[in-house]
C-alpha cells in the first residue's frame, strides 16, 4: 500500500515535471525574440534590451528554466509586464473565483449524475429509464457556455431572476457572492452530469451482471441490498476514473464559461493576457491549471486505494 | 424434499427446458450430468428462482410443500442461502472482490438470524476453520484476490453452508479447478452433506465424478431428461443409449495399431532425437515486495531436461502453474529460456540464424486448448490454415489453396470450409481446423497444449481418434500437455510429471498409472476421477 | 458495405445519428457551391432580422444571412474536428499498439507521455499555441488533436494487450511473424470495432471543443463563419435578437446529437457481444 501511494506520487512529481518543461519550452519556440513579441512591433530597441534583462532572458536556457522553476516552487511566479505587478498576486484574486466555481460545479454535477444513474440502472428498461436516458443523451450534446447563454437569456433576460454577469466579490458576503456563481456552476455542471450519469448507469448495469452479484443473492439479499452493499462500490470504480478526466475539463470549461458571465477569474485574466502579449501570465496560469489536474489525478489514484482492495498491497 | 415436476423454462423465443421432472431426500446425493447446452445451470437456477431477465417457466417446483415457481421475492430471500443454498464453477469472479472473506460469511447469518456482527464472525471463524481455512493462517479480513481458486471455492462452502441449509445445489463446483483440489472439495462436500444431513444436487459434466459422488444420476441432453435412476444401476447397466455412448466416450482410449516408441529402444536403435532440451531454465520478474526490496525472480520452469524421438508421442502433467505452458512456449521458440539449451535435430535453438529458425518452426507447430480463441474472428478458413506457410517463402496463392484443401483433408472436413469463417463451426470442427493448420507445413512434432480439455466427452473421443491416426499415418510426434490424466493415459507412450517447475517422473505411460513413484504422481493419479474405479469401488461396497 | 449499412440501419439510434450527420455533411458540401445568400455580402439595411421565408434562419447585425453562415460553418466544424480525429487516430493507435508489442520501459515511458498529455485539456494547450503563434483556425486543430492522442493510445494500447495473450496470436507467431506484422494483420483488425466508436465520439466532442475554442476567440478567425464565433458575436444581442443565439447552438446540439447517435449505434451493430450475452 505505501508502495503504491510513493509510486503513485512519484510518478505526479515526474508527470508535473515533464509538464513544466513542455510549457517552459513552449514560451522558448516563440518565433523570435520574446521581449520583442511582448513589446510589439513599435518597440525601441533599448524597450526591448530593457525587458531582456529584465526577464532574464539573456542567462542560458537551463539556468532559466531551474530559476523559474525554483521560483514557482517558493510561491514566486515572476512579475507580471503589462500589469507591474507579481503573478501571484495577480493569480491569488482570480483564483478565489475560479476554483469555487470549479469545485461548485463538481459538486452539483455529481450530485445529479450519480443518483440519477443509479435510479435508471436499477430501473433498467423502465420509462424512467428511457427518459433519463434520451435526457443525458441530449444533455452530452449541448456545449455549456451555449447552455449558459440560454440560460442567462431566460433567467436573467426574459425573467429578471438573477443577475446576467459580473461577480460582486467575496467579501460583498458568501451567499450574495455564491448566488452570483450559481449560474455558471449549474451551466458548467449539466452536461457534465449528462456524461456522468451514463458512466455511473453503464457500471452498475455492469458490476450487476458480474458473478458475485448472484453469489448475493443465492445467499438471500434482496435485489435492493445487493444493490447497496455488492455492486456499489465496485460500479464506483470507473465512475472515479471519469470524475477525475471531468475535473480537467471543468477546470478548462471555467475559462469559457466567465467570458459569457463576465467573471473576472483566470480565465479573464488569461486572455486579457493573450491579447496584451503577456506571456509569463499565460505561462504561470497554465502551468498552475496543469498543476491542478496532476494533483487531483493523483487524488483520484489514491481514492482506488480506498476503493478497490486489490490494489492495496497485502501486508506480509 | 425438493420436487420438480414438469418444469418447462423458454428464454425469449428459445426453448430451454422441456419437461424436467427431478426429486431429492435429505442426505442424498443427486447427480445432474450431461454437455454443454443440456440444460443443467438453468435447472438450477430455476430452483434459486434466479433465472436470468425474459425467462418464463411453467410447472411446478415444490420445495417442502412450499411451491418455488413465480413464488413472490420475499419468500424466495427466506429461502434463499437459508434453506436452498448455492455454490458456482467459477470460485475466481463469484466472491466480492472489495469486501473481505469475513464479512461476506458473515452477511448471510445476519440476514437470515438476525445475530450481530461479533456472534456472526465468531460463527464464520468456526466455518472457515471447518471447510479447511484454519483462522491462525487465514484471518477473516482477507480479501479474496489474497486466496487461490481452491481456498475461495472453500470460502464459497463455507458461505453456502453457514445457515446448514437443506438442500445445497453446487453446479460444477470442480470444473475450474485442479484434480487434486477437486478431489478434496468433492470430499469437504460428501463429509458437509453426511454431517448436516443436507441434500446435495452436483451438477457436473464428468461422468466419473458423479459416478464417485453420487446416489442418484438424471442424464440431460438438449434440455430434457434421458435418463434417471441409481447412479449405479444406469452406469453399470447403461439401458440408455446416450448414457452408454457418454460412459464409453469418457473412457475413450484410440485404437493403436504401431508399437509405442519408447525412449530407451529409440536410443538402443540409435535413433537420434528430433527435440531435446536440457538444462532449461525460464525466470519471471516478480511484483517488488517493498520500497526498498525487488521481489526475488519466479522460476516457472527449473532445470528441465525433455528429449523427445521421431514418431514418439510423449505426455506432459502437472497442476495448473507448474510450468507446462512455459515449457511449451520455449519448445516452440516463442519465449527465451533463461538458461539451458534446446537442440531440435542438428540446430541449437537458442542461438539460431533465422534461416535455421524458420526451417524448425515448420517442423514444430502447435494445436491450443480453446478452439474459440485460437482464431483471428475476421480470417476465412482458407487464410488460417494456409497462415503457417508465411514460413515457406515464395508459394503462389493457388498452391497455398491446394495445400489448404489437403490439409482439411487430413482432418476430414471438406474443401468447402476454406471460404467459411471460424464461427461456423462447432468446437470439435474447429479443434480439427487447428489441427490442419498445424499440419500444413508437414512437421515432424506437435506440441499439442490441453487440445481436448475444452471439448464435451463424445467430441473429445473423436478428436483423440484423429490425433492417432494422424500420428500412425504422418509418422508424427506430439508433446501433449494436458491436466487430464486419462487423456494422457489414452494417447501418450511416455510421459513427463511436472511439479512446481521441475520434472519430477518420468516414465513409460502405463507406468506411471499403475505405479507412480513421486508424491506428484501419486497425487495426481489418486485424484484423477476415474469411472471404471468408481463403479468398481462401488460394487464392493455395496457387496460388504 | 451496403448489405452492412442495411442491417445497421435497423438499429434506431444508427439509423437517426446516420441521418442527421449526412444531412450535416450534405450541407457543409454544398456550401462549397451554393448558398442561399453570400456570407462575405454586408447588407446593413436587413440586419438583425428573425426568421422568415426570406431568410430561414433570419439575419445577423451585418444583415448576413444566418443559414448560410450555418452551411459555412459546418464545414469549418467537421474540417477541424476530422482532422483532429485524424491526428489522434494517427499517432495515437501506433503508439499503443507498439507500447503493446514492446512491453516494459517503453511502454511504460509512452503511457506516462500519454498521462502528461492528459494535463493539457484542449483549452489549455490552445491557450499556450494561440499565446505563442497568435489566433489560427490551425491552433484548434492541434489542441484538440493532440488531445485525443493519448485518448486513442490508451484504447489502443488497452484492446491490443487483450488480443496478444490469444491463441491466434501465438499461432501467428509461431508462423514466424514478426510483431509489427502481427499488429498490422492481426491486432489492429480486431481493434476496428473500438476504434471506429471511439471515434465518432471523438468527433462528436471535437465540434463542441471547436465551437468552444472559436467562441473564446482561439479558433477559426474573420471572415470565415464558424459556430463558436456566431454564438460570440450573438451574446452581446441576446436581448433583442435572441435567434442568433439559438440557432447556431441549435445546430452545434444536433450535429453533435447526430454523431453521438451513431456512435452508439454502431456500438451496437458492430459489438456481437451485447447480442449473445446472457447464454
Amino acid at each position: 500500500m505505501l508502495l503504491f501511494l510513493v509510486r503513485k506520487t512519484l510518478w505526479a512529481a515526474a508527470t508535473l515535471a515533464v509538464a513544466s518543461v513542455l510549457v517552459f519550452a513552449a514560451l522558448e519556440i516563440v518565433p523570435g525574440d520574446p521581449a520583442q513579441v511582448m513589446l510589439g512591433i513599435n518597440a525601441t530597441d533599448e524597450a526591448v534590451s530593457a525587458l531582456r534583462q529584465d526577464l532574464g532572458l539573456n542567462k542560458p536556457v537551463l539556468e532559466r528554466y531551474f530559476s523559474w522553476v525554483l521560483g514557482m516552487l517558493q510561491g514566486d511566479f515572476g512579475k507580471s509586464y503589462t500589469y507591474s505587478v507579481p503573478v501571484n498576486e495577480l493569480v491569488a484574486d482570480r483564483v478565489t473565483i475560479s476554483l469555487p466555481l470549479a469545485l461548485l460545479s463538481l459538486f452539483i454535477s455529481t450530485a445529479i449524475a450519480i443518483p440519477v444513474g443509479l435510479y435508471a440502472a436499477a430501473r433498467r428498461g423502465s420509462l424512467a429509464d428511457t427518459g433519463i436516458m434520451a435526457l443525458s443523451q441530449i444533455g452530452i450534446a449541448i456545449p455549456n457556455f451555449w447552455f449558459a447563454l440560454l440560460l442567462v437569456y431566460f433567467l436573467a433576460i426574459w425573467l429578471q431572476l438573477v443577475p446576467a454577469g459580473g461577480f460582486p466579490g467575496w467579501e460583498a458576503g458568501f451567499l450574495i457572492a455564491l448566488k452570483s456563481l450559481l449560474l455558471p456552476a449549474v451551466s458548467l455542471a449539466l452536461p457534465q452530469a449528462a456524461i456522468l450519469s451514463r458512466v455511473t448507469r453503464s457500471a452498475l448495469l455492469e458490476t450487476l451482471g458480474e458473478d458475485y452479484i448472484r453469489t448475493a443473492r443465492a445467499k438471500g439479499l434482496s435485489r435492493r441490498a445487493t444493490i447497496w452493499k455488492h455492486a456499489l462500490r465496485n460500479a464506483m470504480i470507473p465512475v472515479l476514473t471519469i470524475l477525475g478526466l471531468q475535473f480537467a475539463y471543468l477546470l478548462a470549461g471555467t475559462i469559457i464559461i466567465e467570458n459569457v458571465f463576465y467573471l473576472p477569474g483566470l480565465g479573464r485574466l488569461v486572455f486579457q493576457a493573450i491579447s496584451l502579449r503577456d506571456l509569463i501570465v499565460v505561462e504561470s496560469v497554465v502551468m498552475m491549471l496543469v498543476a491542478t489536474i496532476i494533483v487531483i489525478n493523483l487524488m483520484v489514484d489514491l481514492a482506488y486505494l480506498w476503493v478497490d482492495p486489490r490494489l492495496r498491497h497485502r501486508q506480509s | 424434499m425438493l420436487e420438480i415436476d414438469k418444469l418447462n423454462l423458454t428464454i425469449g423465443e428459445t426453448p430451454i427446458l422441456k419437461d424436467i421432472s427431478l426429486s431429492i431426500e435429505p442426505g442424498k446425493i443427486l447427480g445432474i450430468v450431461g454437455e454443454s447446452g443440456s440444460g443443467k445451470s438453468m435447472t438450477a437456477l430455476s430452483t434459486m428462482q434466479l433465472l436470468p431477465q425474459g425467462s418464463t417457466t411453467s410447472g411446478s417446483i415444490r420445495f417442502n410443500g412450499r411451491e418455488l415457481l413465480n413464488a413472490d421475492d420475499e419468500l424466495m430471500q427466506d429461502m434463499r442461502g437459508d434453506d436452498i443454498a448455492m455454490i458456482f464453477q467459477e470460485p475466481m469472479t463469484a466472491l466480492n472482490p472489495v469486501h473481505t472473506i469475513g464479512d461476506q460469511i458473515a452477511e448471510g447469518m445476519m440476514l437470515h438470524e438476525s445475530s450481530n456482527k461479533t456472534a456472526a464472525l465468531e460463527r464464520t471463524r468456526g466455518l472457515l476453520e471447518r471447510v479447511g481455512l484454519p483462522v491462525s493462517r487465514f484471518p477473516l479480513t482477507r480479501y479474496p484476490h489474497e486466496l487461490s481458486g481452491g481456498q475461495r471455492q472453500r470460502v464459497m462452502i463455507a458461505m453456502a453452508c453457514a445457515q446448514k441449509p437443506e438442500l445445497l445445489i453446487a453446479d460444477e463446483p470442480t470444473t475450474a479447478l485442479d484434480v487434486t483440489l477437486q478431489a478434496q472439495i468433492l470430499e469437504l462436500l460428501r463429509s458437509l452433506v453426511e454431517e448436516q444431513n443436507m441434500g446435495l444436487i452436483l451438477i457436473s459434466h464428468d461422468l466419473a465424478v458423479v459416478a464417485e459422488m453420487t446416489d442418484e444420476l438424471l442424464v440431460m441432453r438438449n434440455g430434457e431428461v434421458v435418463d434417471r435412476g441409481q447412479t449405479e444401476e444406469i452406469l453399470h447397466h447403461t439401458n440408455h443409449p446416450y448414457t452408454a455412448q457418454l460412459a464409453q466416450a469418457s473412457t475413450h482410449i484410440p485404437e493403436r495399431n504401431q508399437p509405442p516408441v519408447l525412449t530407451h529402444l529409440a536410443r538402443e536403435g540409435g535413433l537420434a532425437p528430433l527435440i531435446s532440451a536440457s538444462q532449461l531454465v525460464r525466470d519471471y520478474p516478480t511484483k517488488r515486495q517493498s520500497l526498498f526490496r525487488a521481489g526475488s525472480p519466479f522460476r516457472a520452469v527449473d532445470h528441465v531436461d525433455v528429449t523427445v524421438y521421431p514418431g514418439q508421442t510423449m505426455g506432459l502433467v502437472g497442476e495448473s502453474g507448474c510450468g507446462k505452458s512455459t515449457l511449451a512456449r520455449m519448445l516452440l521458440a516463442l519465449d527465451e529460456p533463461t538458461s539451458g539449451t534446446i537442440q531440435f535435430k542438428e540446430t541449437e535453438l537458442t542461438n539460431a540464424t533465422s534461416e535455421q529458425l524458420t526451417t524448425a518452426r515448420k517442423n514444430i507447430q502447435v494445436v491450443f486448448q480453446d478452439p474459440y480463441s485460437s482464431f483471428n474472428p475476421r480470417h476465412k478458413v482458407e487464410r488460417l490454415v494456409a497462415e503457417p506457410l508465411y514460413l515457406e517463402s515464395g508459394i503462389a496463392e493457388s498452391e497455398k489453396r491446394d495445400r489448404a484443401v489437403a490439409a482439411l483433408e487430413e482432418v476430414h472436413l471438406p474443401a468447402s470450409a476454406l471460404d467459411k469463417y471460424p464461427h461456423q463451426f462447432s468446437g470439435g470442427q474447429r479443434q480439427r481446423i487447428a489441427i490442419a493448420r498445424a499440419l500444413i507445413t508437414r512437421p515432424a512434432l506437435i506440441i499439442a497444449d490441453e487440445p481436448v480439455s475444452a471439448l464435451d466427452v463424445s467430441i473429445r473421443a473423436q478428436v483423440l481418434d484423429l490425433l492417432t491416426e494422424l500420428r500412425e499415418r504422418l509418422g508424427l510426434a506430439y508433446i501433449f500437455i494436458s491436466h487430464d490424466l486419462s487423456v494422457v493415459r489414452a494417447l501418450c507412450d511416455e510421459v513427463l510429471v511436472m511439479e512446481a517447475g521441475k520434472i519430477v517422473e518420468h516414465g513409460v505411460a502405463s507406468d506411471i498409472f499403475d505405479n507412480p513413484q513421486s508424491d506428484a504422481a501419486k497425487m495426481l493419479v489418486e485424484a484423477t476421477p476415474n469411472l471404471e474405479r468408481a463403479l468398481k469401488n462401488r460394487r464392493t461396497a455395496t457387496e460388504k | 458495405m451496403t448489405d452492412f449499412l442495411k442491417t445497421a440501419l435497423r438499429n434506431k439510434s444508427f439509423a437517426t445519428g446516420f441521418v442527421i450527420t449526412v444531412i450535416v455533411v450534405l450541407m457543409a458540401v454544398v456550401s462549397f457551391l451554393w448558398t442561399p445568400y453570400d456570407v462575405t455580402d454586408l447588407d446593413i439595411g436587413s440586419k438583425l432580422k428573425s426568421p422568415s421565408w426570406t431568410h430561414w434562419f433570419g439575419t445577423d447585425h451585418f444583415g448576413r444571412d444566418i443559414f448560410s453562415m450555418i452551411m459555412v460553418g459546418a464545414r469549418n466544424s467537421i474540417a477541424v474536428a476530422l482532422v483532429a480525429v485524424i491526428i489522434g487516430v494517427g499517432f495515437g493507435v501506433p503508439i499503443g499498439c507498439w507500447a503493446a508489442a514492446r512491453r516494459g520501459l517503453l511502454d511504460e515511458a509512452l503511457m506516462r507521455g500519454n498521462d502528461v498529455i492528459f494535463a493539457f485539456p484542449a483549452l489549455l494547450s490552445a491557450v499556450m499555441i494561440t499565446a505563442v503563434f497568435g489566433p489560427g483556425a490551425i491552433n484548434a486543430i492541434i489542441a484538440i488533436g493532440i488531445f485525443n492522442i493519448p485518448v486513442f493510445a490508451r484504447l489502443a494500447r488497452g484492446a491490443a494487450l487483450s488480443l496478444w495473450p490469444r491463441d491466434f496470436i501465438m499461432a501467428a507467431r509461431s508462423a514466424g511473424k514478426s510483431s509489427t506484422r502481427i499488429t498490422v494483420e492481426h491486432i489492429v483488425p480486431n481493434m476496428a470495432n473500438l476504434l471506429i466508436v471511439q471515434a465518432t465520439i471523438a468527433f462528436a466532442l471535437g465540434i463542441i471543443q471547436e465551437a468552444g475554442l472559436a467562441y473564446v476567440g482561439l479558433g477559426t478567425q474573420p471572415p470565415l463563419p464558424s459556430w463558436g464565433k456566431m454564438l460570440n458575436e450573438a451574446q452581446t444581442m441576446m436581448s433583442f435578437a435572441p435567434h442568433m443565439a439559438i440557432i447556431p447552438g441549435l445546430a452545434i446540439v444536433i450535429t453533435v446529437l447526430g454523431l453521438n447517435l451513431l456512435g452508439d449505434g454502431l456500438r451496437d451493430v458492430l459489438d456481437p457481444r451485447l447480442t449473445r450475452k446472457r447464454d
